[in-house]
């Protein structure tokens, strides 16, 4: 056990913090279109963009090491992101990088570096949602076309996407060929028969929608990986979603705004900071994040010796599970009577946050869906 | 950055290992629990014979001169089967001493509790909840060189069987006059009386002092910081053993989940199973890293140690209450029997969210480092 680091890994760190005091001095607004113009422009020129992908792709070829030391750095100083792309960079383009052709690579993965346009996931449908392999969206070949027909949902973004990464069942139907008729194909959002309706969510806001396909054509150039062979592709790419270790930091953030928000609230005619209650509240959340990132450590380590990460990362997003949600319940309980007010206490940062929390808690599996994989795949329990 | 055990520290686990399964597996330990003192001496000789009392006791003393994080390895294993020994009671009495002993007192000391021809313990908690320096009420009482003391200890570690114990007592009226000092069995005024615990497999003594005299020579150095430093560590053994024993438990009860049969299907198909035993491991899982990470900062004497020992301890005393009682409710009407051995987790959770200190106390300083770090 050792958690010094080395040397070059010293140096490396050094170098992004003082990229940061560069960039980011006392008072910089870093919502200002210009700014952030110029920040993209700066980290894609340090390959931060990227930082994982290999070289060979314009990727940055960082070491594990170096890519958990970049986003902690940039956690701690909330850093705009790297890259502008969201899901290109988190998944898109790693499955691009793993299952694309040449042809794709070139075509894709620069425009995700550049951030030149944003991608959209067609994953989840009306009836396949915690069960996703039981999709039905169809592509039926037609010469050297895919002719797509129904209906996505849960879309993040799909309103300001150029493509979308989408999930077709090109097999024969039946339970044999659950998950071998599954095919990955990238879709140009603007290809005639495609129609985006919004959904309202409970915080007001649209993020995401309901995609309907009707009578699609989709080259077979834009096929990703071979027939039938979307489901590995997806799995490959949700296993990225689940990798992240910078949001400890995100999450460390949002406590200190919690403790800050505790030390200005009134409870009895006393901080509510000062009360044993929520002091111990606030102190099991900090002890879950810190868990959360020794948790990370380890599998790190699991990592760096080749060793596969199984379903152990169904933990943090667990721990992420529960603190999303108790921690927006807290900042709303301390605000009492303003708590359900929509714009009271500091222009309703918190009721946002206490309303956004499915995004994060459901998306990319619900925490009834990991209890499942660590009892199946860890425990040994049988298959319901 | 290497978050991992070295092969030598696997090697250990499976030494460990394999001596318990062949000597001491559910059947023995039940049965040396029943045993008037609580533990078996023969084995106690062969654990010293091995090296595991003196693991963490420097060369210079007989020991094998190895680290905190060494120990994790040796106490989750112990404590996966509840096996009943001084091991840890010892281990801290050594510690207190290699950490704020002189060479002379060290000398005097270490040697016999690395061979286990001496038993040591930690008389540290009085009533009440009381072991934190500014808490301490055994009062110590000037006397030549050395010292007088008067007062109870309570939940001493294997005190009924200890030859000597490292004691905390009051030196004067502001809250960090306090120190360690060692008192050896049969000393005039020292009574010790075993307290029997609900867990048969964890013995605890009330030790009363009326007069006791230390003499200048058996006053470790130190003060409030050396019992703080004492505190940490203890806490940090009860943690790794409780690794273990959660583990103990969440094997158990998913053996059972696999065999039962109920509604035509082994019980672990169901989600109302299935999803508290994934909760139990992500728990395990949880504390278990803090607790790495907290043996190495001591071994390292790393600032964030007593925060993460804190965290560590909080987590597990919460997370082991509520697998001892999951477990048991998994086990349906059969955990409830005395031949089954789910319960002797329960009740060692009861002990262990307790002993050297609560989840609420260790939130509290949680809360209160986290504070003076602002």
């Amino acid at each position: 056990m050792d958690f010094h680091l080395t040397p070059e890994e010293e140096a490396f760190r050094a170098e992004v913090r003082a990229f940061l005091d560069e960039m980011l001095p006392p008072g910089t607004n870093a919502m200002d279109p210009k700014f952030l113009a110029t920040w993209q422009r700066r980290v894609r020129e340090k390959r931060w963009v990227g930082f994982s992908w290999p070289k060979e792709v314009g990727g940055g070829g960082g070491s594990i090491m170096q890519q958990v030391i970049l986003k902690e750095e940039m956690a701690k100083r909330k850093a705009p992101p790297l890259g502008s792309c969201f899901m290109g960079l988190a998944w898109v383009g790693p499955a691009i990088i793993e299952y694309g052709t040449e042809a794709q690579k070139q075509r894709f993965v620069p425009d995700i570096l550049d951030g030149k346009y944003q991608w959209c996931t067609g994953y989840s449908e009306p009836g396949s949602g915690s069960d996703l392999a039981s999709l039905q969206c169809r592509a039926v070949r037609e010469g050297d076309h895919y002719v797509v027909n129904g209906q996505k949902i849960w879309t993040s973004i799909a309103m300001w996407s150029k493509w979308i990464i989408l999930l077709v069942r090109t097999g024969p139907p039946g339970v044999e060929n659950k998950h071998d008729g599954i095919t990955c194909l990238l879709v140009e959002m603007e290809t005639p028969g495609i129609t985006v309706r919004p959904i309202r969510n409970m915080s007001g806001g649209a993020m995401f929608a309901e995609v309907f396909f009707d009578d699609v054509r989709v080259p077979v150039e834009n096929r990703l990986g071979e027939e039938g062979q979307g489901w590995k592709v997806t799995v490959s790419a949700l296993a990225h979603e689940r990798s992240s270790i910078a949001e400890v930091e995100g999450l460390l953030r949002k406590l200190d705004e919690l403790v800050e928000l505790a030390q200005g609230a009134v409870k009895n005619g006393r901080p509510a900071l000062a009360d044993d209650a929520i002091r111990r509240r606030i102190a099991r959340f900090e002890t879950r994040i810190e868990a959360m990132r020794m948790n990370g450590m380890r599998f790190l380590t699991k990592q760096l010796r080749g060793e596969p990460l199984g379903a152990d990362t169904s933990i943090n997003k667990l721990h992420r599970a529960d603190l999303e949600v108790e921690m927006g319940d807290l900042a709303l309980e301390i605000q009492g009577g303003d708590g359900h007010l929509e714009k009271e206490v500091d222009g309703g940062r918190w009721q946002r946050f206490a309303l956004n929390w499915p995004e994060v808690v459901i998306g990319g599996g619900t925490p009834n869906i990991q209890r499942n994989i660590i009892a199946e795949r860890v425990l040994g329990l049988p298959k319901d | 950055m290497n978050f991992g055990f070295t092969e030598e520290q696997e090697l250990l686990r499976q030494e460990v290992r394999k001596l318990l399964d062949a000597r001491a597996p559910m059947e023995a330990v039940r049965k040396i629990a029943e045993t008037p003192e609580g533990f078996s001496r023969e084995l106690w000789k062969e654990m010293g014979q091995l090296g595991w009392l003196g693991l963490t006791i420097p060369e210079a003393h007989g020991g094998a001169g190895l680290g905190w994080v060494d120990l994790v390895v040796l106490l989750e294993e112990t404590g996966r089967t509840l096996f009943p020994s001084p091991l840890v009671a010892t281990t801290l009495a050594a510690a207190a001493i290699r950490d704020a002993g002189s060479a002379a007192q060290q000398a005097r000391w270490l040697p016999r509790l690395a061979d286990g021809s001496a038993i040591g313990t930690v008389a540290l908690a009085e009533r009440g909840d009381r072991f934190e320096a500014p808490a301490i009420q055994l009062a110590g009482r000037r006397e030549g060189d050395g010292w007088a003391l008067d007062g109870e200890k309570v939940g001493v570690l294997d005190g009924a069987a200890a030859d000597l114990l490292v004691v905390s007592f009051r030196t004067g009226a502001g809250p960090d006059d306090v120190a360690l000092a060692v008192v050896e069995r049969g000393a005039a005024g020292l009574a010790l009386e075993s307290t029997p615990s609900i867990d048969l497999t964890r013995r605890v003594a009330r030790a009363r002092f009326a007069g006791v005299r230390v003499a200048g020579d058996a006053v470790l150095a130190g003060g409030a910081a050396a019992l703080a430093r004492l505190l940490d560590r203890a806490a940090a053994a009860v943690t790794a053993e409780t690794i273990g024993a959660a583990e103990g438990a969440l094997r158990l009860t998913v053996d059972y989940a696999r065999e039962r049969v109920q509604f035509g299907a082994p019980i672990g198909r169901f989600q109302g199973v299935k999803h508290p035993l994934a909760e139990m491991y992500v728990d395990v899982e949880s504390f278990k890293s803090l607790l790495y990470y907290a043996a190495w900062c001591l071994d390292e004497g790393h600032p964030d140690a007593p925060r993460f020992v804190s965290m560590a301890k909080a987590y597990a005393g919460e997370a082991f209450a509520r697998i001892g009682i999951d477990g048991v409710q998994l086990h349906g009407g059969v955990g409830y029997t005395w031949e089954y051995d789910i319960q002797m987790y329960l009740k060692r959770s009861k002990w262990a969210r307790a002993a050297f200190g609560d989840p609420d106390h260790h939130y509290d300083r949680v809360a209160k480092l986290r504070t003076e770090a602002r």
